[in-house]
């Protein structure tokens, strides 16, 4: 296949065109079929794509194409693959990490921002951009004056739209609720998943961790937040059910990790877990090799491992193929089926991040708190 | 035929204020917004919308307090519902394989008349099946009804009184969208249709399906399950050979010949009715008329204009 990169190549070889003809021309990265072109343009000493795709070679270098400044490099993406990327410079024995000065298309995270390649037959969801036919639901704050951990805490409450107190919502508990409220738009996708009636109006309790790396792996002062705090606070001031069939709790990455083990140290709670990318990193013999953060980790994986129970009825789990924490999800659905969960299993060719998680949301969600979709025509 | 205007969605659009005028009635109207369940009472929209005094029939808080205080008739109707669900369930499971098997003859290349002598037979397989469906929905709720006879109990009884009241003072009836099935059964339930029928009605989304023969539930791409349309029983039958299709641009693969194909055949020769915003059916009793805008699905595939003289 004869890329646009190498048609440029022959042209400025043969000098009937230039590389600010091609870059007007262009939007980058360019997408041909399964072929991504990476361009950079700029005086350096080597220029290297830095992804987070496990499998392939965390860095890898551009050409230059000869007699001019522009660096390319190519590589092949299975349809509807989305990754995010930066690109690394080199300047005299410097080293910057920046993002794609050509490509307009960013994901935001707690750490900053990363350019994004979406390859051919990726398109953004529609129902996670702002639908203005939607009606809007509100957010609120209250605060838990007292917790386990010695401090309030802060949880910002969801109320869907045309609330009402007269009646009785499901309860979704959310780490990490900030986050997914400013970088996977939680809001406006259970505006609109709400308002298309395939997910059924709920109340969703976000909760903000103070130092989720210690709170999150298999703490029992966190456990207890949520099952004797959050939840009797959330059923005392809203219609929420006091049942576990209308309860759920979600997370993603360590988030998913403290789901799963709030909902094991407490049977009979949840009905539902809602678990994205979740680091269930274990051993089989020997240490794992994920370093310190994951030692409790791991702990706790090899715990739920030998002995599940039964933390929920329903377990949604879905993991990028491009992590590398996909050995562990695909690890744990057969665990969780055997164990009596029905189980809802979801891989895209993404990776550990905000918006692969935000493009999950409609499948969790609307199987875990099916709309009456079939029944209502408004 | 009863006289009436079916519309599409009037919620970012309305024109039931307009449609009313064309229909000659200067109010009060009677309206039915059951379909909206508990925000039945949340109508003051809808009264301005139409611009005329309107009496809300309550249907669904009646049914409830009607419920609350009989509490035989109630377990009675929720027995029926649970029979009524796990027929569709039972319909659900032979419907996915036999409209899988049409869907498959769609795209089998071989000789294209050995090919439709077996998407025929598939069709009718489809057909057949819907036919029992309904047959089976219609047995479960006759039975209910001449063992209950829920209109002759006391407590339904009066609510029947009472709403037939506030019907006689009134010069035409409005039902809007919302929960088909709440909707269909809250007027079965109250065995108000003849009453209805004596009036010009204007219905939209829910309510023009349940004044229609059969109701049809669809949406092509939902983010749980295949998406095959289903029967889902016979509606009050007020406007006949019509399937109605609100909200069909947003929930039906519109540019899909295959799939609009297959849904037209299905149903033929009811013709099924995309009403979106802005469309409109209306029957003068004796012949029916259409919006320039009102599309039905043809059987090649592609939407044309309705043809009145067939409905």
């Amino acid at each position: 296949m004869s890329l646009k990169i190498h048609k440029l190549i022959h042209e400025i070889a043969t000098k009937t065109s230039t590389v600010d003809a091609f870059l007007n021309e262009n939007t980058f990265p360019i997408i041909e079929g399964s072929h991504t072109t990476f361009v950079y343009v700029g005086e350096a000493t080597e220029v290297r794509l830095r992804h987070w795709v496990y499998g392939l070679p965390s860095a890898q270098p551009f050409i230059r194409v000869q007699g001019t400044d522009l660096w390319y490099h190519i590589i092949e993406l299975p349809q509807g693959s989305r990754v995010e990327y930066k690109i690394e410079t080199e300047i005299d024995g410097k080293v910057e990490w920046i993002r794609d000065p050509l490509n307009p298309l960013l994901a935001h995270d707690p750490f900053g921002a990363n350019s994004v390649c979406q390859a051919h037959g990726y398109t953004a969801p529609d129902w996670t951009e702002n639908d203005p036919e939607a009606r809007e639901g509100t957010v609120e704050h209250i605060v838990i004056p007292r917790t386990p951990f010695g401090t309030g805490r802060r949880v910002t409450v969801y109320l869907p739209a045309r609330f009402r107190k007269t009646r009785r919502y499901p309860l979704l508990v959310v780490h990490d609720g900030g986050d997914y409220l400013r970088y996977a738009r939680l809001k406006t996708i259970l505006d609109n998943l709400i308002h298309r009636l395939e997910v059924t109006p709920l109340i969703a309790a976000l909760t903000h961790p103070a130092d989720r790396l210690i709170e999150y792996p298999n703490n029992s002062q966190h456990a207890q937040f949520i099952v004797d705090y959050v939840i009797p606070t959330m059923e005392r001031r809203y219609p929420v059910y006091n049942s576990p069939k209308w309860r759920c709790l979600m997370g993603a990455s360590f988030g998913a990790v403290a789901s799963l083990s709030t909902a094991w140290r407490n049977p009979e709670v949840f009905g539902g877990l809602l678990l994205q990318s979740g680091s269930f990193a274990f051993t089989d013999i020997g240490e794992s090799r994920r370093g310190p953060n994951f030692a409790k980790v791991v702990e706790f994986v090899n715990a739920f491992r030998q002995n599940p129970g039964r933390p929920a009825e329903k377990v949604y789990l879905s993991c990028g193929i491009y992590e590398s924490l996909i050995y562990e999800n695909r690890s744990i659905v057969p665990l969780l089926q055997e164990a009596g969960m029905t189980v809802r299993y979801e891989e895209a060719r993404d990776g550990h991040n905000w918006e692969n998680w935000r493009d999950r949301m409609r499948t969790g969600l609307s199987w875990l708190f099916p709309g009456p979709l079939w029944m209502v025509y408004e | 035929m009863a006289v009436g205007i079916l519309l599409g969605p009037q919620r970012l659009a309305p024109t039931v204020g307009d449609e009313l005028e064309n229909l000659g009635v200067s109010g009060p109207v009677a309206t039915i917004t059951a379909g909206w369940q508990e925000r039945e009472a949340e109508d003051q929209e809808l009264e301005q919308a139409l611009k005329v005094k309107t009496h809300n029939l309550n249907l669904y808080a009646r049914c409830e307090e009607v419920f609350r205080e009989d509490r035989s008739l109630f377990r009675e109707h929720r027995q029926k519902q649970d029979r009524l669900r796990h027929l569709q369930d039972l319909y659900r499971v032979r419907l996915e394989y036999t409209l899988g098997a049409a869907r498959k003859l769609q795209e089998v290349r071989l000789p294209t008349d050995l090919v439709n002598l077996h998407f025929d037979s598939a069709i009718l397989a489809i057909r057949a099946l819907d036919e029992e469906h309904i047959r089976l929905t219609t047995e479960v709720r006759n039975e209910f009804e001449d063992r209950v006879q829920p209109w002759t109990r006391p407590h339904l009884a009066k609510q029947i009184r009472e709403v037939l009241d506030i019907l006689n003072n009134c010069n035409a009836i409005a039902i809007s969208g919302g929960n088909v099935v709440t909707l269909l059964n809250r007027l079965r339930l109250f065995h108000i249709a003849a009453e209805l029928r004596q009036k010009p009605i204007l219905a939209w989304s829910a309510g023009s399906m349940a004044l229609s023969d059969r109701i049809v539930l669809f949406h092509d791409h939902p983010p749980q399950g295949p998406g095959n349309a289903e029967v889902l029983d016979r509606g009050l039958g007020f406007f006949h050979n019509v399937v109605l299709l609100p909200h069909a641009k947003r929930r039906l693969n519109l540019d899909d010949k295959r799939r609009v194909l297959l849904f037209s055949r299905r149903f033929a020769p009811a013709a099924c009715v995309a009403m979106n915003e802005r469309c409109r059916i209306a029957f003068d009793g004796r012949r029916a008329t259409a919006g320039a805008d009102t599309l039905q699905l043809q059987q090649d595939g592609t939407l044309g204009p309705l043809e009145p003289s067939c409905l």
